[in-house]
This record gives structure tokens, C-alpha cells and sequence, in this order.
């Protein structure tokens, strides 16, 4: 048996590649790979509203690394912000569902993003307004790895520690691939934990590709960051969830038969069912 | 309504104490206004609102890419953002994040780029921007906006504080050429007719206004008469302006401090070429990087003196049929 936010992210799984079924193709590696942290924050973090997405005091989410938007249609689309037969529109035109995430054209994306590094500032001044406004609302944001090469991430690093944005938590998902291949070969991270934490960043570092673990370090996290920014480094896989494509190493973005699909989508459901 | 007091002299006050004034007084006003600057403050007026204003000044240090997201953001949660750097910064340095967080994205960011064109003088090359009309007229949706003089900045800072999508401003921190009284009131994108005349009419922006009255003086008296039209709304253009003076003059010239590639003389023109084809010559500086150097002296290189516009308007008569 599943635990419910097991479930949930398997289910997002399975909805998001119904959407890259529809396309045939997609951005399916960094898209799965954060599957598991929206789970976490949708399956009872985030402070939100399905009916009123522009709910003034609700919770925010940015997206920085907006090909992965794809997962995030498919979990708002579980949430009830829109039906579920919308997916399949993703990319096709005319559709609200672009390839990188837009807040104008989404009901629940609260940012636009897919010029990397952008989402960075973008969330980090969402904190700083709902901080200088005495709201309680937090933001949350998820950045790449590969994306962290881009210099203005460590611009609101310095940033968001010089005016102690304790309602800012950001995810990083390490799943140490990029578009061109290993980021260890490309322009190295190392280890971003020991730079957010030389940042003065409340830091935790964790398996990320399990919703029931992030969701318990994001509680810890928020009781213990007290006037520091946090940074949750989630170890991940690129494609995780779907052995198919953890197994493809290039596999930022992906065409894909509707066989394959339709096998991985059966997988997904027996995992489900146990 | 505005009033032209123009008599070649110049304003009392700085631009720069100009606009640390008003910005202050906005702040007072408004609860939702955010003033944010790349350590510049000291340089435009603002120094010490950051400790009187703690929730409403923000030094961001000096992270021009940084700062265009965090403004973007900031719109995004319901503040009203006004950013300032140098225009040559406000340009290039950070031109993806305010075309993408900014315009793209629909957060309404007001934009201060100060220094424009030869007005950078000692900072030279580097800090010359020539270009920033360009670009920002460049994204979609944008307005783009010179200062002509601190009555302008005082009265158009409160108007745009509440207006939607990206507005970007040029701004002189220096004393300018006094062109209007301090009760005058502006329309963005209604253009100011500061003197009238028949043979021929220059559009110009910015510092270029001063210059292009001064030469419309010089050449009534050689009996030629031109108009002088402020074009201080770059972006939308008054194309109803600009093609009733090209009807009226049937010779047309544009004047601005930056580069004629893609400024007000390209807007003029493409305006003009699509609806009532005029000549239109176009002063400024012709596709150059900027250098050191007074303004009176970079003005003379670049061809930005009452005499070129003169020799302008000259030639656009001359090419009329």
C-alpha cells in the first residue's frame, strides 16, 4: 500500500505523461524528477485555495526551472484548478498550458518562468513583499541544478540572507543532470549545501524523491529557519518514478510513442494498485 | 496643461534632487510603493530613505538582474515597484529579466534610467547608453519615457506610479535646460507642441529639446519657421502629432540623445513611411560608443548641437517636393 502522498505523486505521474502521450513529446526528465515535492507541498503544505487561485494571503510557488511545468499542470490539474482533459492540450496551440510555466495563462501559477535563474529573483521578491506587507504567507520556490550555473541564483542568495526572508523555502533539485549531460562534467555544483549554507541559509539536504520525507523536513524546516532563507537540497533522479526514462541519460526533453506511454501509465496504475 | 517657460537658462534644482524629492513623497503617500536601487542611491537623490522607509526603500547592492526579478516579484504580491540604475545598466545589464519578469510575465514596473547619453560625460564609454530607447521600445507593450526636465519628473512620477505594464524613464540627474513651469501637467503619449511654425518641424526628446528651440530661434531669424514638437512620450508615439506637423511642414527632423538606430527618429520615421511619406532627417548619434568627455564636447562628436539640427532642418527643406 501506498501512503496518500505516495499515491498523489504517482497519480501525478500518471497525468503528466497522459500529457506527454497527447504531444508525444516533452520536457519528462526534470518534470518527474519533482514530482515528489509537489506532492509534499500540494498534499497539504501549501496554504492555497483551488477555487480562488489569486487568494491574496495564499501560500506562492515558483517554478524557476519552468520546463517542468508539465508536473505542475498535472498537480494542479488533481487539485481541481482546471479539468483534467486539459492536460492533453499541453502544447498544442492556442492552449493554457505552455511548455514553461506563465501566470497569465494558467489558474494556479503564481510566476512565469523558463528564462533560467529568473524564478530565483522573482520568488525571492514575492518574500520580500509579503514580508514588508506583515503577511504570514510563505513562498516557496524550486530551482534546477543546472540552472544554479546562471549567476544571478547566488545574486538572490546574497540577497535573501541580507534581509532575512524567513517566509522563503527553496528546493533544489540535485538530480545532477542537464540538458547537454552530467552537470558534474558540464560546470560542477559540488556541494550546494555548503554553499547556501556559507550563504547563511537554514540548509537541509535529503532524499528527494520521497513525498513523505519532504513534507516532514519542510514542517522542520519551517519551525526551525527562524529569520533565515531556506534551502532544502533534494538528491533526485532525473526521471524518477519511471524507469524508462531514469535509464535515458540525455533525457531533458524526450519524444515519446503512445506504446511506451500507454506501458509506462499501466506501470504507474499497478504500482497504485500494490 | 502645460506651460513652456523655456528662455535657454537652466532649472534651479538638480534632476537628481528632483527626484529623490518626489520618489520620497510618494512613499509617504503610498503604503504600496517600493523604491529599489543598485547602490546608487548616493548618486540619484535617494541616500537614507533605506532607514526611514525600512519597508518601502530597498538597497539590493549592486545586482541590476537581481533587482528587475525582485521588482517583478514585488508586483506580483501587489506593490507598486519603481527600480533606478544607470540607463546604460538599465539597458543591457538586466534586459532579459526586465523583457521576461517584467513585461512578459505583466508585472507593472516603473523603470529609472539615469545618465542618459552624453549626459554621462566623465563616466564614459561604459556608462554611455546610446542604445536604451532601443531596447526598451523594443518590448511589447512598454512605454517609454524622457524626462525633458525636472517640472516633467515631478509631475510624471505620481502619474506613472499607477500605471500598468513596464514604463521605463529616462532621467537627467543634473540641471537641465528649464522647458516647462513646475504647475504643468503631462499625458503620457500626448506630445507637447512648445512652439509652432510651418516650413518645417522637429520632433525631439530629452536633452535635445533645449538644443532644437535654441536652433528654431536661430533659424527664424533667417526667416524659416519651425516647429518644435517634445516627444517626452517615445513609446506609444503621438502619431496623430507627427503626421499632422509632417502634413502642416511636409519636412520633418527628429532629435535625441542616443543612437538613431531604433530611437525616436526610427519611430518618427517608420510612423511617417507607413502613413505619409516625409523626408525626416534624423539628428543623433550615428550608430557610435560612447567616451569621455564634457557634455558640450561629446555633443559637438556626436553632432548633437543647435547648429546640426540647424543643418537638419535645412535639409529636410531641401528635400521636400
Amino acid at each position: 500500500m501506498l501512503t496518500p502522498l505516495k499515491e498523489f505523486a504517482t497519480d501525478i505521474r500518471i497525468q503528466q505523461m497522459e500529457a506527454f502521450k497527447a504531444r508525444g513529446f516533452g520536457h519528462m526528465g526534470g518534470s518527474l524528477s519533482i514530482t515528489d515535492c509537489l506532492a509534499a507541498l500540494y498534499g497539504g503544505i501549501l496554504r492555497i485555495d483551488p477555487k480562488n487561485p489569486n487568494w491574496e494571503d495564499r501560500d506562492r510557488l515558483v517554478v524557476s526551472k519552468g520546463h517542468s511545468g508539465p508536473a505542475l499542470y498535472a498537480t494542479l490539474a488533481l487539485k481541481g484548478y482546471f479539468p483534467l482533459e486539459v492536460l492533453k492540450t499541453l502544447n498544442q496551440n492556442g492552449t493554457i498550458l505552455p511548455s514553461h510555466c506563465d501566470r497569465n495563462l494558467t489558474p494556479g501559477v503564481d510566476m512565469t518562468t523558463g528564462s533560467l535563474g529568473q524564478g530565483a529573483s522573482t520568488a525571492c521578491g514575492m518574500a520580500l513583499g509579503l514580508k514588508l506587507s506583515g503577511k504570514d504567507a510563505r513562498v516557496y520556490l524550486v530551482l534546477g541544478d543546472g540552472e544554479c550555473q546562471e549567476g544571478q541564483v547566488w545574486e538572490m542568495a546574497l540577497f535573501a540572507a541580507q534581509h532575512k526572508l524567513g517566509n522563503f523555502i527553496v528546493f533544489l533539485d540535485y538530480n545532477k543532470r542537464q540538458l547537454d549531460g552530467y552537470v558534474s562534467d558540464i560546470c560542477n555544483l559540488e556541494d550546494p549545501a555548503a554553499k547556501f549554507e556559507s550563504f547563511n541559509w537554514y540548509v537541509k539536504r535529503i532524499q528527494g524523491n520521497d513525498p513523505d520525507k519532504i513534507y516532514e523536513v519542510i514542517l522542520e524546516t519551517q519551525k526551525n529557519q527562524k529569520d533565515h532563507p531556506a534551502m532544502i537540497v533534494l538528491d533526485t533522479i532525473k526521471g524518477s518514478g519511471v524507469k524508462q526514462i531514469e535509464d535515458i541519460v540525455l533525457n531533458h526533453h524526450l519524444n515519446i510513442s503512445t506504446e511506451l506511454a500507454d506501458e509506462i501509465i499501466n506501470q504507474l496504475i499497478k504500482q497504485k494498485e500494490g | 496643461m502645460f506651460k513652456c517657460i523655456y528662455n535657454g537658462g537652466k532649472e534651479a534644482k538638480a534632476g537628481k534632487t528632483v527626484f529623490g524629492d518626489t520618489i520620497r513623497k510618494l512613499i509617504e503617500e503610498d503604503s504600496q510603493v517600493v523604491y529599489l536601487d543598485a547602490d546608487l542611491m548616493n548618486s540619484i537623490g535617494t541616500s537614507g530613505l533605506e532607514k526611514v522607509f525600512p519597508n518601502q526603500v530597498i538597497e539590493v547592492g549592486i545586482q541590476e538582474a537581481n533587482m528587475a526579478g525582485l521588482a517583478g516579484g514585488l508586483s506580483a504580491v501587489g506593490k507598486k515597484p519603481f527600480m533606478h540604475t544607470f540607463a546604460s545598466f538599465a539597458g543591457r545589464r538586466c534586459f532579459d529579466q526586465v523583457f521576461i519578469s517584467i513585461a512578459y510575465a505583466k508585472n507593472n514596473v516603473r523603470i529609472i534610467g539615469s545618465d542618459p547619453g552624453i549626459t554621462s560625460a566623465y563616466n564614459g564609454g561604459t556608462h554611455m547608453p546610446f542604445e536604451d530607447i532601443c531596447l526598451y521600445r523594443a518590448i511589447p507593450h512598454s512605454t517609454v519615457i524622457e524626462f525633458t526636465d525636472s517640472a516633467m519628473t515631478a509631475a510624471l512620477l505620481p502619474v506613472i506610479k499607477d500605471r500598468p505594464g513596464l514604463t521605463y524613464c529616462r532621467l537627467s540627474r543634473k540641471n537641465c535646460v528649464a522647458i516647462y513651469s513646475e504647475d504643468s501637467v503631462f499625458e503620457p503619449g500626448v506630445a507637447n507642441l512648445l512652439r509652432d511654425g510651418k516650413d518645417a518641424v522637429i520632433f525631439a526628446c530629452g536633452y535635445m529639446v533645449s538644443e532644437s528651440l535654441k536652433a528654431a530661434e536661430e533659424l527664424e531669424k533667417e526667416g524659416i519657421s519651425v516647429a518644435v514638437i517634445d516627444m517626452f512620450t517615445i513609446k506609444p508615439l503621438d502619431s496623430a502629432k507627427v503626421l499632422a506637423y509632417a502634413e502642416k511642414t511636409g519636412a520633418v527632423v527628429t532629435a535625441e540623445n542616443g543612437n538613431i538606430v531604433g530611437g525616436l527618429g526610427a519611430a518618427v520615421a517608420s510612423c511617417l513611411s507607413e502613413t505619409k511619406p516625409t523626408p525626416v532627417i534624423r539628428v543623433g548619434v550615428k550608430d557610435e560608443f560612447g567616451q569621455v568627455g564634457t557634455p558640450e564636447y561629446l555633443a559637438s562628436v556626436y553632432g548633437l548641437t543647435p547648429t546640426d539640427v540647424i543643418a537638419a532642418v535645412k535639409k529636410s527643406i531641401s528635400l521636400k517636393k
